[in-house]
């Protein structure tokens, strides 16, 4: 049973990261469809941002206001990044959606490319406070405090988000133009800033998810690959959820990081099977696929 | 019709050269890929053979995402695949090549069928994320070392006694392996052309203009999607097979990764998509570059430079993809677009020219 509880509490962890990476790629296809290639590099620019700062401050730093510090920097970083690719490479591409996502295929390998030659393809080490790598027992259940992190994190989004899009006016006219841009643009409002701004919050989600990954887990590890791994989960996560639906990815982020992580405790431990909690996402797509074309939660494509 | 015989000459002569190069001795400075500035070194013989390798895998993709409009991201799936069971059944089983041969066949058609057949359920960018889930999945698989057979991370060297003497990697037979990889693409160029030229290959181009205007005209777009499909993975498996000959060794960090999907996507755009001899050239193009920016990056006056300079310029897959996002910019239809750009503002010239004298 403790095995259990503990399965869950990091599979609903890992479920938060995906939320937070699925759910910025999930708005930026709903509203202006693109698949945005360049997600995984946010994240990966992120978790670098994250380090870069952390390991240019004084070893004194070295309470909660470290990792306070690397969360704020991996957002900047992450929303700074989306910012520039979009105003620079997506806007002038407006009305060609393939074009678009052709663009941020080269920038995504790019950029990995200059990450590579810039810090080497072998990871870097995240300084982080102490107690992240603790973990506190509850009865006989361990529990790792840097899960709880990525699930406070996750949360806190989940809810900022929603009423964002729910309350404030850019947010209003952001589900709007998911649900038809057409109208929109022809009710006089500037779809063009909705762009820039879901992709501003897609980036800082995207920075906070690759530094939180690093952290929960990668073992506080940062490398130029990470990003574009967690991005393919990402996709499926956005797929199984159905694209531009927030509340899709929140949900399916979950089901498939606890898929993921119950399938690698029960099966990943026998030969031939080690990447078994992988091959079992991508066999939860197929399925749900098969069952519901457009996702759980999904619109018309 | 006169652009057509011009392109088929030009083709034809191309190929002649392609055929008679390795017994030119040419001394040519600074362009060549190999390390020695000559024409036939086999160094420069193997990068051009990896070229007709890729060209011809980037216009078999072609068929699929030029021709019928369809983003599929798993063609690595199918390159690995082909790569991999020739393999296997070579090395691990110690099969005759005709055999290996036929096995892989086999299982790039099946493959080809299964997997078109579920991602094609879904349409448009789902389409694009299923087939990447797959090719992803393969991947994980491959990596896992099923039963010892792929060798996982460490890739598994192709054994080499069971080929016949003519092949057998070592380096006299540069010659042969660059005339395979030269065959292979020339078959794959006569067969895109006949499927493309066909009724079907027209029903694809329908599909990719307006799909529903080719379900109201009565056909079914499903089988002619899963054909463009199907035709696009066993050229991509034929070229895994040619692959693994050339190279020797099989691993899954450089034929089985997202990247070298991309790649593939990325040579198809350069040289301009459903355009023929487009996707050829930026095959040809993208790994001539790629391994002469190495081969650049490896020279001892490259060291000196600022770091601000060599770092990118090191990597040859940053210069590649800044190269790859400055064309999506600014020369769309890649380097096909461009000529027919400029072939058609000189027929436009000329007309000015004879209406006004």
């Amino acid at each position: 049973m403790s095995v259990i509880l503990s399965l869950a509490f990091s599979g609903i962890a890992l479920g938060a990261i995906y939320f937070l990476a699925a759910s910025g790629l999930s708005l930026i296809y709903g509203l202006m469809d693109i698949l945005n290639f360049a997600h995984g590099m946010f994240m990966t620019l992120g978790a670098y941002a994250g380090w870069d700062v952390a390991s240019h401050l004084p070893i004194s730093w070295g309470g909660v206001w470290l990792l306070v510090v690397e969360i704020v920097v991996s957002i900047v970083g992450g929303a700074l990044a989306a910012a520039i690719t979009e105003l620079v490479l997506i806007r002038p591409l407006y009305g060609r959606p393939l074009a678009q996502v052709l663009v941020t295929i080269g920038l995504d390998l790019a950029v990995v490319a200059l990450l590579l030659g810039g810090f080497g393809s072998n990871s870097l080490t995240l300084p982080v406070p102490l107690w992240t790598i603790e973990a506190s027992r509850f009865g006989k259940v361990i529990l790792p405090h840097a899960d709880f992190i990525a699930i406070v994190a996750g949360l806190i989004v989940v809810v900022v988000l929603e009423w964002f899009l729910r309350r404030t006016r850019y947010g209003i006219t952001i589900r709007a133009g998911v649900e038809n841009r057409e109208m929109v643009s022809a009710l006089g409002i500037d779809v063009g800033r909705a762009f820039t701004l879901v992709f501003v919050i897609g980036g800082a989600m995207a920075g906070l998810a690759g530094l939180l990954y690093s952290v929960v887990f990668s073992g506080d590890l940062v490398s130029p690959l990470q990003g574009d791994s967690l991005l393919i989960f990402a996709f499926i996560v956005v797929v199984i959820g159905g694209l531009g639906s927030i509340r899709g990815s929140a949900v399916a982020g979950l089901i498939v990081g606890l898929v993921q992580d119950f399938a690698n405790y029960y099966l990943g431990t026998h030969s031939g099977l080690a990447e078994f909690g992988n091959l079992s996402v991508v066999l939860l797509l197929a399925v749900v696929l098969e069952w519901r074309p457009r996702g759980l939660f999904g619109r018309t494509l | 019709m006169k652009s057509a015989r011009v392109g088929l000459i030009v083709g034809a002569c191309a190929t002649l050269l392609a055929i008679v190069l390795p017994f030119i001795g040419l001394h040519i400075p600074w362009i060549l890929p190999g390390v020695v500035d000559v024409v036939n070194s086999t160094g420069t013989l193997d990068v051009l053979a990896l070229c007709f390798v890729f060209a011809g895998v980037a216009l078999g993709y072609d068929v699929m995402f030029g021709y019928t409009g369809l983003l599929s991201l798993g063609v690595v799936m199918h390159f690995a695949a082909g790569v991999y069971v020739f393999d296997i059944a070579l090395t691990d089983w110690h099969w005759p090549v005709f055999s290996a041969l036929l096995l892989t066949a086999a299982v790039a058609l099946f493959l080809g069928l299964v997997v078109g057949a579920v991602s094609l359920r879904v349409s448009g960018i789902a389409f694009t994320m299923v087939t990447l889930a797959f090719a992803q999945a393969f991947y994980f698989l491959i990596e896992d070392n099923p039963h010892g057979l792929t060798g996982g991370d460490d890739g598994l060297s192709l054994l080499s006694n069971r080929l016949p003497a003519f092949l057998s990697g070592a380096v006299s037979n540069t010659r042969n392996l660059y005339w395979v990889a030269l065959g292979f693409l020339v078959v794959t160029g006569v067969v895109v052309w006949v499927v493309t030229e066909s009724s079907t290959g027209h029903v694809f181009v329908a599909i990719r203009d307006n799909e529903q205007r080719v379900e109201v005209l009565g056909l079914r777009p499903f089988g002619f999607k899963l054909a463009a499909y199907t035709v696009s993975s066993l050229i991509a498996s034929g070229g895994g097979v040619v692959y693994v000959l050339l190279i020797g060794t099989a691993v899954p960090s450089a034929v089985a990764t997202t990247t070298l999907t991309l790649s593939i996507v990325i040579m198809v755009v350069l040289g301009g998509a459903a355009s023929r001899w487009g996707a050829v050239a930026g095959g040809i193009l993208y790994i001539y570059l790629q391994q002469y920016l190495v081969k650049v990056a490896a020279e001892p006056t490259f060291a000196s430079l600022p770091a601000v300079l060599r770092v990118p310029l090191s990597q040859p897959q940053f210069l590649l993809g800044a190269l790859f996002i400055l064309f999506v910019l600014f020369v769309p239809g890649g380097l096909a677009g461009a000529l027919l750009r400029i072939r058609l503002a000189r027929a436009r010239h000329k007309t000015i020219e004879t209406t006004s004298s």
